[in-house]
């Protein structure tokens, strides 16, 4: 599931295993999340998004690629209604920000740095923050707050740590325990902001085959990430972002070494080898890789090529 | 034996002493309860600003002939205004804001209470009089500690949320913001109780002193808001009723004793404590001792073994 993509698989139209059944097909129609030509504007006077627009459905997992800067935070946090769009607007689940907010629908896994470690909670009370929005004024957990909160850790393999503070943690556990704590919230709707940073390749597979349950069971996500390389394995549409949508749209149409070029510009890393470089024989394939700071995503040339020359 | 037992009760046996014992444990019960939050989020020098802030609302209300609590409580607001939008507007830090506000309005209260030495004592401003106080300011007192402790009843977990991770607090669809303004609402209204118990310097150490002893004691915020409260509550009765004796400014007993018990905590806590991690570092240290030894001894028997193999 890690190896390198051959562009074959880009090409042809979607794998199975990303096509949810009940998809509709033709373009996405913004069910799940709708974002309408949305301009961010930051006091001091930063146009960080001008004039970006997407829409996922339901059953949809969705990457947020672009470099450093390119605005995916900004995405974000236009998403939760953090920051007020200049112009534009942003509808969930067909509500507006502030409602569906209110109807408890967005879960929101931070970047780590937003946190503070030292706060005296313990993992499984992170997890039962979950559960706060379907709890009565009080906040106080009935028994099934409480078996929501051990199914989540269960199925982020953290159950075993429920009783440690938070910040005694490494990187990649932390981002479990968020994850677990949007899965106990149950949104319709889970932004996860740089989830793979810092996280090693069986944690990744892991969180990876979750959100494909949660796929499966109609959430959007929508993802920023760094790892060129595993978006073609797991997200149906990607979003190209450099201070406003390059592109949007499956996986396969706009996942393409042009955009990307476009999209990185210089920050991205691209090898390309072809003829003599390559080979010493008549194999007229060249092979493409580019890599922004993680696994590197690689194209093969040649479209007849069955991809034994993955990596 | 008796007489000693009579010797200890004679402080009860006077009416303003009853009365500084239980409005001194009301106030330094409520104030704990807030410091459980201000001590987490580095905002400690808050309640020390606030304290000196409000300084001016008290001589200007001694000289209109205005409740002393009301002319608090609206230089108290202004002052967490003006940090707040100083803190917004500007790339300031925290403590430069802090320490810009309060000393200012501080410097501003003296002049006016100096313009009119009648009207107003420092002496009282600064170091409280809770020995004195009147049955009016008790009243004001109770009305104060009674409504924040209330409200934090209702709050203490949707402010838990807020504080640990905004983000969150708002995809549950909590009010941030209306909460951080209820949050420093209290917080001025609690400072204001507390200049009458210990005085302006010290009301730091009410808003202070037993979140961070607590915090040394658990990894719980519940637990911690419970440890925190009671060390409040008991710190102040005792040292009420301990002035008695001492002849000393009750402020000046009640801080006293809370330093007393967080050093206490410092030393001896199970888990944060000095002894504890020096136990703990000894037992990790014994670990490698063995681990040491062990290699010893597999070294030692490969030598032997070498030396059979050996001729
Ligand atoms: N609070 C802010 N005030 C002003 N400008 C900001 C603020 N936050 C971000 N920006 C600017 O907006 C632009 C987009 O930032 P954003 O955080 O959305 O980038 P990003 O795509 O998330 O980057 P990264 O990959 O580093 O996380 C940047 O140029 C940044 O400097
Ligand atoms: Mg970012």
């Amino acid at each position: 599931m890690n190896a390198p993509v051959p562009t074959d698989r880009l090409a042809s139209p979607s794998p199975a295993s990303n096509v949810v059944p009940g998809t509709p097909a033709g373009p996405p129609r913004g069910d799940g999340i709708l974002v309408d030509r949305v301009s961010v504007t930051y006091p001091n006077g930063t146009t960080a998004v001008r004039d970006a627009s997407f829409a996922l459905d339901p059953g949809t997992i969705c990457a947020l690629v672009g470099i450093n800067g390119s605005g995916k935070s900004t995405v974000f946090k236009a998403i939760m209604g953090f920051v007020r769009p200049s112009a534009g607007a942003v509808r969930l689940c067909g509500m507006p920000v502030a409602q569906a907010l209110k109807r408890n629908i967005v879960a929101y896994v931070p970047q780590s740095e937003d946190v503070d470690w030292n706060f005296p909670v313990l993992v499984e009370d992170v997890v039962m923050m979950g559960r706060y929005g379907h709890m009565n004024m009080l906040r106080i957990p009935a028994r099934a707050d409480r078996a929501k909160v051990d199914e989540a850790l269960e199925r982020v393999g953290m159950a075993a740590f429920r009783k440690r503070q938070i910040g005694e943690l490494s990187g990649g556990q932390k981002k479990r325990v968020f994850l677990a704590r949007a899965l106990a919230q149950e949104g319709r709707i889970i932004l996860l902001d740089e989830p793979f940073t810092g996280v090693d390749v069986t944690t990744e597979g892991a969180i990876v085959a979750l959100l494909r349950e949660l796929r499966a069971a109609g959430h959007v996500m929508l993802v920023s990430t760094h790892d060129l390389g595993s978006v073609p394995d797991f997200c149906d549409q990607v979003v190209l972002l450099d201070r406003t949508v390059l592109a949007a749209g499956a996986t396969a149409e706009v996942f393409t070494p042009e955009n990307l070029q476009r999209t990185f510009g210089g920050a991205l890393r691209n090898f390309r080898l072809g003829g003599a470089a390559l080979h010493q024989d008549a194999d007229r394939r060249s092979l493409t890789v580019l890599t922004d700071d993680e696994r590197p995503l690689v194209f093969y040339g040649d479209p007849d090529s069955d991809g034994e020359g993955r990596t | 034996m008796d007489g000693l037992l009579a010797e200890l009760l004679v402080p009860f046996d006077y009416d303003y002493m009853r009365k500084a014992i239980w409005v001194s444990a009301l106030v330094g019960g409520t104030c704990a309860f807030l410091s459980a939050y201000l001590m987490l989020k580095g905002w400690s020098l808050m309640g020390d600003a606030l304290g000196h802030a409000i300084v001016p609302g008290v001589a200007v209300a001694a000289i209109l002939g205005a409740p002393f609590a009301a002319g608090a409580f609206v230089a108290g607001l202004f002052a967490s205004l003006a940090m707040y939008v100083v803190r917004q507007k500007t790339k300031l830090r925290e403590d430069a804001v802090i320490g810009l506000v309060f000393t200012s309005l501080f410097a501003l209260g003296l002049l006016i209470a100096s313009m009119r030495p009648t009207a107003v004592s420092i002496q009282t401003i600064v170091l409280g009089n809770i020995l004195a106080i009147s049955d009016e300011d008790i009243v004001q007192v109770a009305v104060i500690a009674g409504v924040s402790l209330a409200v934090m009843a209702l709050l203490w977990k949707d402010l838990m949320v807020t504080f640990f991770d905004e983000a969150h607090a708002r995809s549950i669809g909590l009010r941030v913001t209306t909460l951080k303004i209820v949050f420093f609402t209290l917080l001025s209204a609690c400072t204001v109780a507390a200049l009458q118990t210990v005085g302006a310097c010290l009301v730091i150490a009410m808003v202070v002193t037993p979140g961070a002893t607590a915090y040394l004691l658990t990894d719980r915020f519940g637990r911690l808001i419970g440890i925190s409260v009671a060390l409040g509550v008991s710190t102040s009765a005792v040292g009420a009723y301990l002035s008695y004796f001492l002849d000393g400014a009750t402020g000046g007993v009640i801080v006293t004793l809370q330093t007393l018990l967080f050093l206490a905590a410092f030393v001896f806590a199970p888990r944060h404590g000095v002894l504890a991690s020096r136990r703990r570092r000894a037992a990790g240290l014994g670990e490698t001792r063995e681990a040491a030894r062990a290699r010893e001894a597999i070294q030692a028997r490969e030598a032997i073994q070498a030396r059979e193999v050996a001729p």
